[in-house]
């Protein structure tokens, strides 16, 4: 059994001992099982654990290992969102319309990962259907903040960040449609990527908002994104908005030489509603990104206020048809005893969805209804064009942008719960980043009465080089990724 | 009153495509329920639609073979609505940009004249499943292998005013879609489904009157009775005073009627948006000019070559021309024998004959081309009399070998040596005294009855193998010596 020091390690340092053999791939996964056994009944950050699956897959690494036979993850135990299909393994999608649901093929991101080496300890709660920012929406309940207990790990991957940052799997998989991986990286102290749209195949991801959900790595450090990013990107020939670009090997090009990066500060991300402390700890990064040569600059992205309420008509349009399909009759949950077609149509549905899913469908569908479609759909989407615009200006003037990821750090369960829109706020950030397609990042940048709170750094498309090599070196020259909690008061 | 009716058709077109518009499972007619649905088809989470490109490279050719503009960058969408053989609960449709925009076709009525309908557009889409009520008792079942399969649904200005013009069209298009080879135009299995948008209005009025929607039609005939009886219904209920209800009604076959669908249809909002998970299908000139290259010669030039270049008749022409498995046979048989004119009375006549009696298509035709020429080219030089080649026929029919085996065979060839002739006429005039002198005393009319007498006597004689054209010079001038 190896030590419990293993279990708060990075990727890139576990990979070195697998590959020197001085820890097993079956020790790890042990460990990992362990934490897992011993934290989520207090954390709840898993739904579904592969024990004996993994430990199989567990001995062929080591096998392998021993063959001096391996790939980028040999080895390396991951945990997956529950949101990417799994062969043979429950995959809920964190809805009690899918509670039941095994696949029969894997997403194209496990398929990579496995092909990899990876060993798949299980698959990480989340909120349902991904429509949520503090995993309060999940049917198989709240995630608990492994930094504090009483606080929300953010959403919609949350339990994937309270997964990391309780030591239970090195790295995980998280998707991110509106600031998803990023904002609860932020809150449970991870580096989190969200890929440039297209660059990691959506097959076999469970569909939340299609133009805008992407797939990225959470890890401790950005060295071990760059790893996972890796492994996972690629154009699939089944899922025709894939990018036919060129994969790179982020880890192998990553460079901690920032001298003369230009980074754009928008000034609309740094006004006055910008919670102060925040504001403390992002600048705090900037100014070591500063000293090791970059120069920041202020931009303007002059349409950014405009990002919510546009999110906020695409991705539910997009919802309302994604989740047509779970109507009762071929798959997932089915109301008992249906009086007729409509019935069963209107108690599965009913049953199945929880509220805040309900509450998406209903305004999505309104916002696609004859005499709405030109003021809210095509409204958003020649806003959308806007905001990307003024991306693209920025880039002309800077190489990469940098601000906060949320407005604030973890909150407590239920406080913003009943209310949607303070709910949507903790999204500000992030956004208009899935708008626009770009990739975006969100590293740990300090502490704020011992919450963490991250600086995002956003790229140009297909330019994710530059923002993991910005963290890089931030992560080079500062230890905020290097903090883990506790634990104290897990039931056991 | 009198009323002129006016009608729009919509047309769903089943492209003869391998496999689904978006999705590897087969398109197959016939196989057992879902067999032929994929993950795709089933619409399970996280499955993602991949565009098949044969479907838009036929969507292409039909647009070239209407002369119609093509749209170079055409965007699918999604058209919600809910439905149990409908697995997403959307239809990934063209509702915006369609990849086929308008054009004009003119259709040949049989008159020989062009009608020319105005085509709004046609546009990429796939079709839904099938729900099954009549196995399960109450319950219904679904099968999807349908669902995916890639249709071209072909939209019409409202520009026919007679069940004959529609039915025209939808013959005319037929030709054409099976001449560009984009679908098998299988109406009984589906392969064309016909909506007719139909409404009345006064003669001589400009204005449109409230119309309703047939569904689903599915034979030529089966829409002229609709168009027919729908024309009554609506006159009966605007004589009456009466006001059309906008609405979907349904052909039954059975009952020759159309009768009303929930009218909850008609009131759908479909929710039209681009489909997110499909790229536009952006067409350029490079693209359009290798489809157009490689587009067969089409009915109408087809028609024109026949008229020009074999000298036939409009009328074969426009029986010839619609089937080009027809055309194609008719063309290697006329060029074979250089007959084109003989070889057109025969397919049209005794071939055709023969396969409706054995209910076959051309396609199964036991005559290939090449023996059918042969015949011909036996008839076109004088071997066999139209009698003898009858008979050669049934023997090629009944697969007996070619035209000069059956003749061999059966000793069939047509006596055209005059010295021999002249034995036979000269043999029966001598036989027949009595008959020989009521000819030489009979007027002209009355001579060319009793010439039938001599000619049949020989024919008689000769086993029908007598050239009757020389036999008839000879008789003539046999009996002239006579009197």
């Amino acid at each position: 059994m190896a030590e419990d020091s293993v279990l708060g390690m990075s990727v890139s340092a576990l990979q070195m001992m697998l590959r020197k053999r001085s820890v097993s791939s079956v020790e790890l996964t042990e460990a990992f099982i362990g934490r897992i056994a011993a934290a989520n009944e207090s954390l709840n950050a898993v739904v579904t654990v592969c024990a004996e699956q993994a430990l199989e897959q567990a001995q062929e690494a080591d096998a392998a290992l021993g063959r001096g036979e391996y790939r980028s993850l040999t080895g390396m135990p991951i945990l997956h969102k529950d949101i990417f299909c799994t062969r043979g393994v429950r995959t809920t999608c964190g809805s009690k319309m899918l509670e039941d649901f095994v696949p029969a093929y894997d997403a194209t991101v496990v398929t990579k990962m496995k092909a990899e080496g990876a060993i798949m300890l299980g698959k990480c709660n989340m909120d349902e259907f991904a429509m949520g920012s503090s995993n309060e929406t999940s049917y198989f309940g709240t995630v608990k903040n492994p930094w504090n207990l009483d606080c929300v790990p953010g959403g919609s991957s949350g339990g994937s960040a309270a997964a990391i940052a309780a030591g239970m799997a090195p790295l995980v998989t998280g998707t991110d449609t509106g600031g998803s991986i990023r904002q609860p990286a932020s809150l449970c102290g991870l580096t989190g990527l969200k890929p440039t749209y297209g660059r990691v195949s959506r097959l076999g991801i469970i569909a939340f908002a299609s133009s805008l959900d992407q797939a990225g790595p959470m890890a401790h450090t950005a060295e071990d994104c760059a790893i996972a990013l890796t492994a996972m990107s690629g154009i699939d020939p089944g899922d025709s908005t894939s990018a036919d670009i060129p994969v790179s090997d982020f880890h192998g090009a990553l460079d901690t030489q920032i001298d003369g990066l230009r980074i754009g500060l928008p000034r609309e991300y740094f006004n006055d509603s910008l919670d102060n402390a925040v504001r403390e700890r992002v600048m705090a990064a900037l100014a070591e990104l500063e000293k090791a040569g970059a120069v920041l600059v202020d931009i303007d992205l002059p349409h950014s206020h405009y990002a919510i309420a546009t999110y906020y008509v695409i991705a539910p349009a997009e919802a309302s048809a994604n989740l047509a399909r779970y109507d009762g009759v071929r798959f997932g949950y089915r109301c008992e005893a249906p009086q007729d077609l409509e019935d069963l149509y209107r108690r599965s549905r009913s049953e199945g969805f929880g509220e805040e899913v309900q509450r998406r469908i209903l305004v999505g569908t309104y916002a696609l209804s004859a005499g709405f479609y030109d003021a809210y759909f095509n409204k958003a989407q020649q806003v959308r064009r806007i905001i990307t615009e003024d991306f693209h200006h920025a880039f002309e003037q800077v190489d990469i942008i940098a601000g906060p990821s949320a407005p604030g750090v973890a909150f407590p369960f239920g406080t913003k719960q009943t209310d949607p829109v303070a709910m949507y706020m903790e999204d500000i950030y992030t956004l208009a980043v899935n708008l626009a397609g770009l990739p975006g990042l969100s590293a740990p940048a300090g502490f704020i009465d011992g919450m963490p709170i991250g600086i995002q750094l956003i790229g140009k498309p297909f330019d994710e080089q530059t923002i993991l090599n910005t963290a890089h070196r931030l992560q080079t020259d500062t230890d905020f990724h290097m903090a883990r909690p506790t634990l104290q008061g897990l039931a056991s | 009153m009198s009323w002129e009716i006016v009608m729009g058709l919509e047309v769903h077109l089943q492209l003869a495509t391998q496999s689904k518009i978006f999705s590897g499972s087969a398109t197959q007619f016939g196989a057992a329920p879902n067999q032929q649905a994929d993950a795709v088809d089933l619409g399970m989470p996280g499955m993602l639609p991949v565009l098949n490109e044969e479907a838009v490279r036929h969507a292409v050719k039909f647009g070239l073979g209407i002369g119609a503009r093509i749209g170079k960058r055409s965007v699918f969408d999604r058209k919600n609505y809910f439905y149990p053989d409908l697995p997403k609960g959307y239809q990934v449709s063209q509702f915006f940009s369609p990849i086929v925009c308008e054009g004009v076709f003119d259709v040949p009525l049989e008159d020989g004249s062009l009608y020319p309908i105005r085509i709004t557009r046609a546009h990429l889409e796939e079709d839904a499943g099938k729900s099954v009520h009549d196995i399960f008792g109450h319950e219904t079942g679904i099968d999807l292998n349908r669902a995916g399969t890639p249709l071209l649904e072909i939209v019409t200005e409202p520009d026919f005013r007679s069940a004959e013009q529609a039915v025209a069209y939808l013959k005319a298009l037929h030709s054409l879609v099976t001449y560009l080879g984009i679908s098998d135009g299988n109406m009984a299995e589906g392969s064309m489904r016909c909506d007719i948008n139909i409404s009345l209005r006064e003669k001589g009025s400009d204005e449109l009157g409230t119309r309703t929607e047939i569904k689903n039609v599915n034979s030529f005939r089966f829409v002229e009775r609709a168009i027919h009886y729908e024309y009554e219904r609506q006159a009966d209920i605007l004589d009456g005073g009466g006001c059309i209800t906008q609405e979907t009604r349904l052909y039954d076959a059975e009952q020759n009627t159309t009768r009303s669908m929930r009218s909850k249809e008609v009131a759908n909002d479909y929710r039209y948006f681009p489909e997110p998970d499909l790229l536009p299908i952006v067409i350029d000139d490079s693209y359009i000019d290798t489809v157009r290259q490689n587009l067969p010669e089409l009915p109408a030039a087809k028609r024109a070559r026949f008229l020009a270049e074999y000298g036939l008749t409009e009328y074969d022409t426009n029986l010839l021309v619609p089937n080009h498995a027809i055309a194609d046979y008719f063309e290697a048989v006329a060029e074979s024998s250089g007959a084109p004119k003989l070889a057109a009375n025969w397919i049209l006549g005794d071939l055709s004959a023969a396969l409706n009696r054995s209910e076959l298509s051309i396609e199964a035709n036991p005559i290939s081309a090449e023996l059918l020429a042969g015949l011909v080219s036996r008839i076109n030089d004088g071997t066999l009399s139209s009698k003898l080649a009858k008979q050669v026929f049934e023997a090629l029919w009944n697969e007996e070998g070619d035209t000069d085996e059956i003749i061999a065979a059966r000793g069939l060839k047509q006596v055209s040596d005059s010295g021999a002739l002249e034995y036979m006429v000269d043999d029966v005039i001598a036989n027949n005294p009595d008959q020989v002198a009521q000819y030489i005393a009979a007027d002209d009319a009355k001579r060319k009855k009793l010439s039938g007498f001599f000619v049949g006597q020989i024919m008689k004689a000769s086993k029908g193998q007598a050239n009757p054209q020389m036999l008839n010079e000879l008789l003539l001038k046999k009996l002239e010596d006579q009197s």
